[in-house]
């Protein structure tokens, strides 16, 4: 009974983590249909953003004080992967806009390697795992017979944050009503005055944001950090994108807390162990895609017409 | 020149020569048109004619291959949403609401290009932003009210008849403060009372200061609505006018009406009761 909380517990931070990854691959969805395969390099570099503001900008002094070194590495996550993604969608998808959707498509896939290699290449040492700081924020914390890393509790609370504001500011501003008109007609979005480049570009950019904020947390919970944690992560959450409906917010985040607790309750209890809580996933998603295709909140194709 | 001076003497809407070519086909040929302040000018043709083709370049859905289309002088670029932003507002022939929205955000959706908030300023939720988000609420309940859908504001757009989601469309389209709107055969499968009741809503319209250019196939609403008529055949445009003189010229009764008006206004009807019951 103990065990079984502890994994429920943890597939549900495991499950905020990939949340707000998928978030970013089911809005960017929602307004250009790109799958964006590169959105995982995007935590990934988000990363190594905190990782880096902490390495090198932050002053000896604070570096101890995760109340004052954590939102500081935050910020510094959350402007990488910004950046990165606006550069991303500016040279390489921009320019694809009315292409056929395989090519930006493969963009993506070349996107996402371009990235993973040039961390590889010129993060110092980063061929190897790098250490996350972990003096800050180690506690373990008691919730009846389950105990949490105060990292996980953190994760699982901004993860939560983060999704209601996102759904509160695309249902409830300007801005929202813009990406969800343009997602639905963006020929008619563009006649409403709404300029189609300006909602695209803040969709990669509240997209990146999140994964930036995904990335940093995610490091100093799991303490280490290399290139390949975009490419796994982003599948995760890819597939809780699919899984939730891609296109739909809610869905996505249900979607990543299934994934997670799936893969958290799979590795224990079913035969194999944790080396095949990976088939669960998949084996879960196309289930549902053979019997839900359009996922579990999605919409089914005609209403976009 | 001041911008007032300017805007008194120039008509409020003018097309000069445009002409839309696409591959080798000439689908607009040098086609101008002049909207004056406070009038109502009608675009007649058969179907095929180039009316809906020629509202495409007007809104900037299409660059013209030639000419340029002029608000109160000034040049409009060939871009919808700077279209919509200098003045130009307009409905689609096939309805195109947003249809997953509330009919409410649908006007909200037409406010936008009329608010300022920023991206910050929405996430944080401050005092100026409720202003202007309650600011652009009242003004859409009041483009609801007007145009007859006050207590439809929370029901989804896909799921209101017909008739109502023409009304919805062009409340959309007055909330984005138009100075000309253009609609698209507004009355296409109407029965008659809806008729009669979008001619009074453009007349209405029309009273609040908004110049308009309607593309209708019933020949009988044009005549009884417009100051003026423009008929456009094969790309052309063929005669424009006042309605009395466009209705008598022969070269409009050869080649667009074909018969004499009372024999055509009767098969116009059927053809757009055809049209309701082709349309869901």
């Amino acid at each position: 009974m103990t065990t079984l909380l502890q994994q429920i517990a943890n597939g549900i931070a495991l499950g905020a983590t990939i949340g707000l990854i998928a978030l970013g691959y089911t809005m960017v969805y929602g307004i250009i249909q790109l799958i964006n395969f590169a959105h995982g390099e995007v935590f990934m570099v988000g990363a190594f953003g905190g990782l880096a503001t902490y390495r090198w900008l932050l002053p000896e002094g604070i570096r101890g004080d995760w109340y004052l070194s954590l939102p500081l590495m935050l910020l510094g996550g959350v402007v990488v992967a910004v950046t990165v993604a606006l550069l991303m969608e500016r040279f390489a998808y921009r320019p694809l806009r009315n292409a056929p959707r395989l090519a930006p498509l493969i963009t993506a896939l070349g996107v996402s390697i371009v990235l993973q290699e040039a961390i590889r290449l010129w993060f110092p040492d980063a061929d190897a795992a790098q250490p996350f700081p972990k003096a800050f924020l180690d506690a373990q914390i008691k919730i009846g017979p389950i105990s949490l890393r105060a990292t996980q509790l953190l994760l699982i609370a901004v993860s939560i944050v983060l999704s209601v504001l996102l759904q509160t500011y695309v249902n409830r501003s300007k801005m929202g009503r813009a990406m969800r008109a343009t997602a639905q007609d963006p020929d008619t979005a563009r006649l409403m005055g709404i300029n189609p480049n300006r909602v695209i570009v803040l969709t990669f950019a509240i997209g990146a944001a999140l994964a930036g904020v995904a990335g940093v947390l995610y490091g100093i919970d799991i303490t280490n950090v290399d290139n390949a944690i975009g490419f796994q992560n982003g599948i995760f959450a890819f597939t809780a994108a699919v899984l939730g409906g891609i296109g739909s917010l809610r869905g996505a985040v249900i979607g990543a807390f299934v994934i997670g607790l799936i893969k958290t309750l799979g590795g224990q209890y079913m035969p194999g162990g944790t080396q095949y809580d990976y088939v669960w996933i998949f084996v879960v998603l196309i289930l549902v895609l053979v019997f839900r295709p359009q996922g579990l909140f999605g919409e089914a194709e005609r209403v976009r017409a | 020149m001041t911008a007032l001076a300017q805007d008194t003497a120039h008509p409020v809407l003018e097309a000069r020569g445009v002409t839309m070519v696409f591959g080798g086909l000439t689908a607009l040929n040098d086609v101008s048109l002049r909207l004056d302040r406070g009038k109502i000018v009608g675009l007649i043709g058969p179907n095929g004619a180039g009316k809906t083709t020629f509202f495409n370049c007007l809104t900037g859905l299409y660059t013209p291959t030639k000419g340029t289309v002029l608000l109160s002088g000034r040049r409009l670029a060939p871009d919808p949403s700077e279209v919509t932003i200098a003045g130009v507002a307009r409905t689609f022939q096939n309805i195109r609401l947003f249809p997953n929205m509330t009919v409410l955000e649908n006007v909200l959706v037409g406010r936008h290009c009329r608010m300022r908030q920023g991206p910050i300023a929405s996430l944080l939720h401050g005092p100026s932003f409720r202003r202007e988000e309650n600011a652009a609420k009242q003004r859409s309940r009041e483009l609801l009210a007007f145009v007859g859908l006050a207590s439809a504001e929370d029901e989804i757009a896909r799921n209101l008849p017909y008739g109502d989601q023409r009304r919805l469309e062009i409340a959309r389209a007055l909330a984005t403060d138009p100075k000309v709107l253009l609609l698209d055969e507004p009355t296409a499968g109407m029965n008659p009372q809806e008729t009669e009741a979008a001619r009074q809503l453009i007349f209405a319209i029309r009273d609040t200061g908004v110049s308009v250019v309607v593309i209708e196939h019933d020949i009988k609403f044009i005549f009884g609505l417009c100051d003026s008529v423009s008929v456009l055949v094969q790309g052309e445009l063929l005669v424009e006018g006042r309605p009395e003189v466009v209705r008598a010229d022969p070269r409009v009764i050869e080649a667009y009406l074909g018969k004499p008006p009372e024999e055509i206004e009767s098969e116009t009807r059927g053809a757009a009761e055809q049209d309701k019951r082709e349309k869901p």
